[in-house]
């Protein structure tokens, strides 16, 4: 089998634009699946039926949503700040697809010889990434820090007390728990010995004592601290004081009606998928297989993010809300150190235990 | 550098420098620090065209991910409106002005005098690892370290300070 051609400019033009049009497309379905999947199995915990009126057991309720939302009269407040306003949920939505591009979500896909094919496609393999980043992981952490902005601008411009505490809560809740994020993240990292996603996953291929070798099982404490951390990041209960209702009647986008604040929402389950997609890759070997014999591939991937979703969607039908002191007590005083206290762990037993590699300085 | 990086390059080189204006000239405090968060990001995008994906990545995650966001959330809980120009400043003051003034142009002349315009840093390909490598590395392990404990005390003293005031 000889090595394909490299591709002329054009055509790596077609394949990167089908590349992120297909990305986008999937996530695009799959948040439209989990609104109506969160609704419906919300309302099976308080034992109730949820949508079920549109179409069969309810099925076409995102569409009807999403056509409600689009016809919607689209209101701003007389003193908001015009520009800041409409930019915020553009910035809000952008920061959460832009996380997606370094997610890896499968091994690279071969293509058939087919005779329907164009010749330079037939044989060829492509990355199921749209970008392959050297520094993957520190890149998220970079769009996500971003994603701050879009809410906090949102609060500020409204330019009413309610959504603008709502967005300082969310920035400091943000601030505070992208801190422990950022730290649980560092074993993984120490382990696999790069940032790029493709790397960590690769390190967590093969077996031993019959378990898989993935960080869930070789970074518990890690694993444990970036699920918490995570949910806050996504302002999921019980972390989602920032729209606390009692209080801050909606938060940040309680001046934001139609498309605009269905563009919020949209952030946020993207936002939603990403970490889930983050936790199966860093954690539970990405698209890598849990059974000796079975091959490694996206299927595994979709269900590892699908299993992490319903975790959050069973989270916020179980738990209650934290006072806004113990979500800032519990992030600083608990989550930090214990992370910290993790990554000295993982440290020493990478320089002293029983596979202590001798680090090549220049 | 290809001939779109180099677009790139002068693009993002010109929305820093607009933005850096807008910054200094604006009289609203919060949008002078919404057009900062703008000047680290295109101070990003030129990083990594530059080859320095990492440095790009730190740029936004410490100055537009951490600093600005407490900058503007202390903007935000003081409620600032407008900034209150001061008045007009005496000649004295002009002309302290003009001499520094004088003084930055012709350091960052000398710099471009000596650097030259020409593609001075092209083709120097780091990986992050490398990088990383690099700088614990014994020679510059001990300046790294001092920096850290520097800003370590910064910080004690600030909390110091401000526990006194609330007492």
């Amino acid at each position: 089998m000889n090595e394909p051609l490299p591709l002329t400019p054009l055509q790596q033009a077609i394949v990167s634009t089908l590349q992120v049009l297909l990305i986008f497309a999937a996530n695009l379905g799959l948040f439209t699946a989990i609104t109506y999947v969160e609704r419906r199995l919300l309302a099976f915990m308080q034992f109730r039926l949820g949508p079920n009126r549109t179409g069969p057991f309810g099925l076409l309720q995102p569409v009807a949503d999403g056509i409600k939302l689009f016809f919607k009269e689209e209101l701003m407040p007389e003193s908001a700040t015009r520009w800041l306003f409409f930019l915020a949920p553009a910035l809000s939505v952008a920061s959460a697809f832009l996380a997606l591009a370094v997610v890896p979500y499968g091994a690279p896909v071969v293509l058939p010889r087919w005779g329907l094919l164009p010749a330079w496609l037939q044989g060829r393999s492509f990355p199921l990434q749209i970008a392959d980043l050297d520094v993957g992981l520190l890149y998220i952490f970079a769009i996500t820090a971003l994603g701050v902005y879009g809410i906090v601008m949102a609060g500020w411009a409204s330019n009413n007390k309610y959504t603008l505490l709502g967005g300082l809560r969310s920035s400091a809740q943000m601030f505070s728990y992208e801190l422990a994020l950022g730290l649980s993240w560092v074993g993984v990292i120490m382990l696999a010995g790069s940032f790029r996603i493709q790397d960590i996953v690769a390190s967590q291929q093969g077996f031993s004592w019959g378990l898989p070798n993935w960080n869930v099982f070789r970074q518990f404490p890690a694993f444990v601290i970036y699920l918490i951390a995570a949910t806050a990041e996504c302002a999921r209960i019980p972390f989602d004081l920032p729209e606390g209702e009692a209080e801050l009647v909606a938060g940040f986008h309680t001046e934001y009606s139609s498309m605009k604040f269905a563009m919020f929402q949209m952030g946020e389950y993207i936002n939603l998928i990403t970490v889930s997609a983050l936790a199966s890759n860093l954690f539970f070997g990405g698209w890598l297989s849990p059974i000796a014999f079975v091959p490694a591939s996206f299927f595994w991937f979709l269900f590892k993010v699908l299993a992490f979703l319903f975790f959050f969607i069973w989270l916020r039908g179980t738990l209650p809300r934290f006072r806004y002191d113990q979500l800032m007590q519990f992030g600083w005083k608990l989550l930090v150190p214990a992370a910290a206290i993790w990554i000295l762990a993982t440290a020493g037993f990478l320089a002293f235990g029983p596979a202590a590699r001798v680090a090549v300085l220049d | 550098m290809d001939a779109a990086g180099v677009a790139l390059f002068y693009a993002f080189g010109a929305l820093a420098l607009v933005s850096a204006l807008a910054m200094v000239l604006q009289r609203n405090p919060t949008y002078s620090a919404f057009a900062l968060v703008l000047v680290m990001c295109s101070l990003s995008v030129i990083f990594g065209l530059l080859g320095s994906p990492f440095i790009a990545a730190l740029q936004i995650i410490v100055y537009a991910g951490a600093v600005m966001v407490l900058f503007l959330f202390v903007l935000m809980l003081l409620n600032v409106q407008r900034e209150v120009p001061a008045r007009a400043a005496g000649g004295r003051l002009r002309l302290v002005a003009a001499a520094l003034v004088t003084a930055l142009v012709a350091e960052v002349g000398s710099v471009f005098w000596r650097a030259g315009l020409g593609p001075a840093a092209a083709g120097y390909e780091a990986s992050t690892a490398k990088m990383a490598a690099l700088l614990f590395s014994y020679r510059y392990l001990y300046a790294f370290e001092a920096t850290s404990v520097l800003i370590l005390a910064a910080l004690v003293g600030a909390v110091v300070l401000a526990r006194r005031s609330a007492q």
